[in-house]
C-alpha cells in the first residue's frame, strides 16, 4: 500500500493537445527530493493539464514519466496514486455533511488493497475500520504539525482548515510528492503564511509541486520554478537567482507594471453615503452593525478586512440585492434603501460581484447578449419593445476591442471564456454604462498578471472620470495599490480609515485581526 | 475542419437512426412480426394518402401548440409537467363557455379559444406564483395540480356538463355537442380543396404560435429577460431582472398554449366534452419540446414526426400487424435515448478530434504505401 520514497521525479518531452490547441508543448522538468518547484505562467498556459498528465488524469499524446529514473504509465488517478503522487486541487473534494475522519476514510475504502485469497477480500469487504483511519491521521497530522481536528464535520471548517484536511487526506493516502494547483487562492493573507510555513517544513519529506500566480509566494516558497507560456517551457532555474520582475516578465511576456494610485487630485463631493446601516446575514445573525462609509465622487475607498466580516453584505446591500434592516444608504444624495436591483442600477449603481460565473454573467448565453444583460430594455438595444440586433452587435464589437476581450467571436457563450476574459466583460457592461459609482468585490481573485494589470488600470480610469468606487478585496497589495483610502472592515464594523500614506501591510493586518488600539499597532 | 464536423455529424446521426432501427427490429422479432411490413405501416403508410397525412395533421396540431408552450417555460428556468392538466382546464372553460353564450359566428370560436387560454393561463400561473412565492417544487405542483384537474373534468363530465342523451345510460359520459358556429372547419370546408384534406384549421393556429413565440422570446426584450433568468437566475438577479416576476409570466404563457391545445383539439376534432380527449398531449409534449431542442421552430418538425409514428402505430390493427399500438411508447422511447446519446457524442470535443486523428492517420498510412 505505501509506494517507496520518490528521489526524483522527470517527466521528458510531454505533449498534449485538445482539439484546436497544443495544451502542452515538448515539456521536460525535473524535481529531485526534498525540492520544492514552482510552476508558475497565466491561465491557460497548460499548467493545470500538465499536472493533470502527472495525476493519471489524461495521457500525454508524446513524452514520458520517470520515478526515481523508472518509466512510469499512468492510465488512470489510481496507478499515480499507487506511485505515491497525490494532488490538492483548487477546488476541495470534500462532502460538507461528513466529518474528517469520514472524509478520509471515504477516499481510503477505494484505495482499498487489491488481491489475496478470497477469504481476505471477503473480510476486507464491507468493514470500515473508522478507530484505525483516525489514528492514522491524528498520526499524520502531528508528525507534519498540521493541526485538524477529526471529529469537526467539514462545514464547520473555515476554508484554510478544509484546504489541511485535503492535504491530510493526500498524505494518509501514502503520498510522498504533493502537487498543489494554486494553493492560496482562496485564502486569506494569514492562512496563506501559516500554509507556506507548513509547506516549508514538509518539503524536509516529500518533494512538491505547486502552481500560482502570486509571485511572492514563488519566492518565499520554492527552490525552482518553471515557467510555461503558451503551452512551452519558456524558462527554468533556481528561484534565488532571478528577480519577482524576471519572473512575472517571462511569464507574461512582456514587462508587467502593476499600476499605483498616484494621482493627487482632491475628490469631489460624497457620492455614497453610508449611514448606521444595519443588515442580516444568511444565518440571521447581525452582519452588518451600524457600519457608517463614504466615498466621494472620484475617489477610491478600499475596504479591507478577512472574509465573512460583512463585505458580501454590504455589497448585495448596496447593490439591492439584500434587504436593508435600518440605517440609510445615499446614492448622490437619494435614498437606496427599499428599492429593487433594477431602480438602483438605474440610478448610476455599478456592480462588479463575487462571484464572476454565476453572478456576473449568465454563463450559456452570448458574450454579446451579457454587455446588454442590464440595458436590453432600452434605447438604442431595443425599441418599440423589439430587440435591435444590429446595435448589440455593433456594441460587443467596440467594447470587445476597448476592452481587449479575447474571444473567436461575440456570439460564443460567454462561460466558455477564460476567468480574465469573464471579468473583462463585467467590467466592460458595467463601465460603459456610465456609472456614477462602482462596487468591485474581489476584482482580480484568481485571475493572472497580464489580466489583473489590465482591471487596475481600468479601475483607476474610471476613477479619474469621476467616479466613486468601493473596492472590497482580501489582497492587502491591491487595495494599498489602488486605493485613495482604506477602511477596515471587522465584524460588521469599520473598524478605522486610513489616508493612502498611512497604510502598510503590517498595519492593515493587524486592524483586519480585530486590534483597535493605536498604540499596538 | 469544418468539412470534417460535417461529415462527422451527418455521420453520427445516420449511424444512430440505423441504431434505433436496429434495436426495434429486434423488438419486433421478439413479439413474431414481420420486421418490414411494421416499419412500412409506421414510417410510410401515413404517407400514402391525403385521408392519412390529414389524420398525421390532427395530431401534429396540438402536439406543437403544447411543446411551444414548455419550451417557453423551460427556457425560462421551470420544467412544466402540468400541460396535461392546463389543457384539461383549458379545454373545460372553453367548453363552458362555449355552451353557455351564443355570439355571432367568428366571435364565438375566437371567444371560445380566449377562453380556453385564458383557463390554462391560470392553471400553470398558479404552480408558478407558488413558485415564486414560496419555493414550492414545480415538479411537485403541477402533477399534483393534473390530479386536480383530471378529477375536476371527470366531475364536470358526469354531473353538470352531462349530456341527457347519456344520462342513466352505460354509455362513457360526455357533454352535449357544442354548436357548428364555435367549431374549428376543416380545411376542406374553407378552401376549395380535394375534400380528402380532412385537417382541421387548428393546424394554422399551431404553426402562427410558434412563430409568434419565437419572435417573442428571442426579439423582445421580455423574452431576452426570460431566458436570461431562466439559463442563470442569479445572474438575472444581480443584472436588475425580476427573476420571480418572469418565472410567472413564464408559467402564464406555459399555460395558455397549453389551455389553447386543449380547446383546439376539442374543437377541431371531438366537438364535445369527452372523457380522455387529451389524448396524452400534455406529456408527449414534453418529449416533443425536447425533441424540438427547446426551440419553438424546432418542435414543428419534431411534433410532426412523432405524429408520423404515432399515427402509424395506431394504424397497426388496421393493417393486420400483430403489433400492439402501444409500440408507439417503445419508439418513442428508443428514439428519445438514441437522440440524447448522438447529441452527447456530437456535443463532445474530445471524440471528434480522435476520430479526425485516427481518419488522418489511416489516409496518411494510405499515402505512404
Amino acid at each position: 500500500m505505501t509506494p517507496e520514497a520518490i528521489t526524483s521525479l522527470r517527466i521528458e518531452h510531454i505533449t498534449k493537445r485538445f482539439p484546436g490547441i497544443v495544451a502542452c508543448s515538448d515539456i521536460s522538468l525535473s524535481v529531485g527530493k526534498g525540492e520544492v518547484l514552482a510552476l508558475v505562467g497565466e491561465n491557460g498556459a497548460g499548467k493545470t493539464t500538465l499536472m493533470n498528465i502527472l495525476m493519471g488524469l489524461y495521457t500525454p499524446d508524446e513524452g514520458k514519466i520517470y520515478i526515481n529514473n523508472k518509466e512510469v504509465v499512468f492510465k488512470s488517478p489510481s496507478d499515480a496514486f499507487a506511485c505515491g503522487i497525490g494532488m490538492v486541487h483548487q477546488q476541495y473534494m470534500l462532502v460538507p455533511n461528513l466529518t474528517v475522519t469520514e472524509n478520509i476514510a471515504l477516499g481510503m475504502s477505494q484505495m482499498r488493497e487489491k488481491g489475496g485469497t478470497l477469504a481476505q477480500r471477503l473480510r476486507r469487504a464491507g468493514r470500515l475500520d473508522l478507530a484505525g483511519v483516525r489514528r492514522h491521521i491524528v498520526a499524520i497530522s502531528e508528525h507534519y504539525g498540521l493541526a485538524v481536528d477529526p471529529d469537526a464535520y467539514i462545514w464547520q471548517l473555515s476554508v484554510g482548515e478544509q484546504q489541511r484536511v485535503e492535504l491530510v487526506k493526500t498524505l494518509c493516502f501514502g503520498a510522498k510528492f504533493l502537487i498543489l494547483d494554486e494553493p492560496t487562492s482562496a485564502l486569506t493573507p494569514q492562512e496563506t503564511d501559516e500554509l507556506i510555513g507548513l509547506l516549508r517544513r514538509m518539503s524536509g519529506e516529500l518533494s512538491i509541486i505547486f502552481i500560482s500566480h502570486k509571485l511572492a509566494e514563488v519566492k518565499a516558497l520554492s527552490s525552482k520554478v518553471a515557467i510555461l507560456r503558451g503551452g512551452k517551457l519558456v524558462f527554468r532555474g533556481n528561484t534565488k537567482d532571478h528577480s519577482s520582475a524576471d519572473i512575472a516578465s517571462l511569464m507574461t511576456g512582456h514587462e508587467v507594471y502593476l499600476p499605483v494610485n498616484q494621482s493627487s487630485r482632491a475628490p469631489g463631493k460624497p457620492m455614497l453615503e453610508v449611514r448606521d446601516l444595519f443588515v442580516r446575514g444568511d444565518r440571521g445573525n447581525m452582519a452588518l452593525n451600524k457600519l457608517n462609509l463614504t466615498v466621494r465622487a472620484g475617489e477610491i475607498v478600499g475596504l479591507a478586512g478577512v472574509s465573512g466580516n460583512g463585505q458580501r453584505e454590504l455589497a448585495e446591500a448596496l447593490t439591492g440585492l439584500r434587504t436593508v434592516e435600518s440605517g440609510d444608504i445615499l446614492l448622490d444624495g437619494s435614498n437606496l434603501v427599499g428599492k429593487s436591483p433594477k431602480q438602483i442600477i438605474a440610478q448610476g449603481m455599478g456592480y462588479v460581484p463575487e462571484e464572476r460565473n454565476v453572478e456576473g454573467i449568465v454563463p450559456s448565453m452570448s458574450i454579446k447578449e451579457n454587455l446588454v444583460l442590464k440595458d436590453i430594455g432600452r434605447p438604442p438595444f431595443s425599441t418599440a419593445g423589439i430587440v435591435n440586433n444590429g446595435r448589440i452587435e455593433k456594441n460587443a464589437q467596440s467594447l470587445r476591442e476597448k476592452f481587449d476581450i479575447r474571444c473567436s467571436g461575440v456570439q460564443i457563450a460567454a462561460g466558455s471564456l477564460s476567468g480574465g476574459n469573464i471579468q473583462k466583460v463585467i467590467l466592460a457592461r458595467e463601465i460603459s454604462r456610465g456609472p456614477k459609482f462602482l462596487v468591485a468585490v474581489y476584482p482580480i481573485r484568481g485571475l493572472d498578471l497580464g489580466a489583473a494589470e489590465f482591471i487596475h488600470k481600468q479601475l483607476l480610469a474610471l476613477r479619474d472620470q469621476g467616479v466613486g468606487i468601493l473596492l472590497i478585496s482580501e489582497e492587502l497589495e491591491e487595495i494599498i495599490n489602488l486605493s485613495d483610502r482604506i477602511a477596515v472592515i471587522f465584524k460588521g464594523q469599520i473598524q478605522r480609515t486610513l489616508g493612502q500614506g498611512e497604510a502598510t501591510q503590517r498595519k492593515l493586518g493587524m486592524m483586519m485581526a480585530g486590534v483597535k488600539d493605536n498604540e499596538a499597532i | 475542419m469544418k468539412q470534417f464536423k460535417l461529415v462527422y455529424t451527418a455521420g453520427v446521426i445516420v449511424l444512430s437512426v440505423l441504431l434505433t432501427l436496429v434495436i426495434a427490429s429486434l423488438i419486433l422479432t421478439v413479439l413474431g412480426a414481420n420486421v418490414l411490413d411494421t416499419f412500412w405501416v409506421i414510417f410510410c403508410y401515413p404517407f400514402t394518402s391525403l385521408k392519412n397525412l390529414s389524420g398525421v395533421i390532427n395530431i401534429m396540431t396540438p402536439l406543437t401548440i403544447v411543446g411551444v408552450g414548455i419550451c417557453v417555460a423551460y427556457r425560462s428556468g421551470i420544467v412544466n409537467i402540468g400541460g396535461e392538466g392546463q389543457m384539461i382546464i383549458g379545454l373545460l372553460c372553453a367548453i363552458v363557455f362555449a355552451l353557455g353564450t351564443s355570439l355571432p359566428a367568428p366571435f364565438g370560436l375566437i371567444g371560445t379559444l380566449l377562453v380556453g387560454m385564458a383557463g390554462g393561463a391560470l392553471w400553470g400561473a398558479l404552480p408558478g406564483l407558488l413558485k415564486a412565492r414560496f419555493g414550492v417544487s414545480e415538479l411537485l405542483s403541477t402533477v399534483m395540480f393534473n390530479y386536480i384537474a383530471t378529477q375536476l373534468y371527470s366531475y364536470c363530465l358526469r354531473v353538470p356538463l352531462l349530456d341527457p342523451a347519456v344520462a342513466g345510460g352505460s354509455g362513457d359520459p360526455q357533454t352535449v355537442k357544442l354548436d357548428t358556429s364555435v367549431w374549428l372547419p376543416r380545411l376542406s370546408e374553407v378552401f376549395q380543396v380535394d375534400k380528402s384534406f380532412r385537417f382541421h384549421t387548428g393546424i394554422f393556429i399551431a404553426l402562427l404560435l410558434a412563430v409568434i413565440v419565437f419572435l417573442f422570446m428571442w426579439k423582445t426584450p421580455t423574452g431576452f429577460k426570460m431566458r436570461a433568468a431562466g439559463a442563470s437566475d442569479r445572474a438575472a438577479r444581480y443584472g436588475g431582472i425580476s427573476v420571480s416576476r418572469y418565472l410567472v409570466l413564464a408559467m402564464l404563457i406555459s399555460g395558455a398554449c397549453c389551455g389553447l391545445a386543449g380547446t383546439v383539439e376539442i374543437l377541431g376534432v371531438h366537438h364535445r366534452g369527452l372523457g380522455n380527449c387529451t389524448g396524452g398531449y400534455g406529456f408527449s409534449g414534453i418529449v416533443v419540446a425536447l425533441f424540438g431542442g427547446l426551440h419553438p421552430l424546432g418542435v414543428i418538425p419534431a411534433a410532426f414526426f412523432f405524429s408520423v409514428i404515432s399515427f402509424g402505430c395506431s394504424a397497426l390493427q388496421i393493417n393486420k400487424i400483430p403489433v400492439p399500438s402501444n409500440m408507439i411508447d417503445v419508439l418513442q422511447g428508443l428514439v428519445i435515448l438514441v437522440i440524447v446519446a448522438a447529441k452527447l457524442i456530437i456535443a463532445n470535443p474530445y471524440l471528434m478530434d480522435r476520430a479526425q486523428r485516427r481518419m488522418d492517420a489511416l489516409l496518411h498510412r494510405k499515402e505512404a504505401a
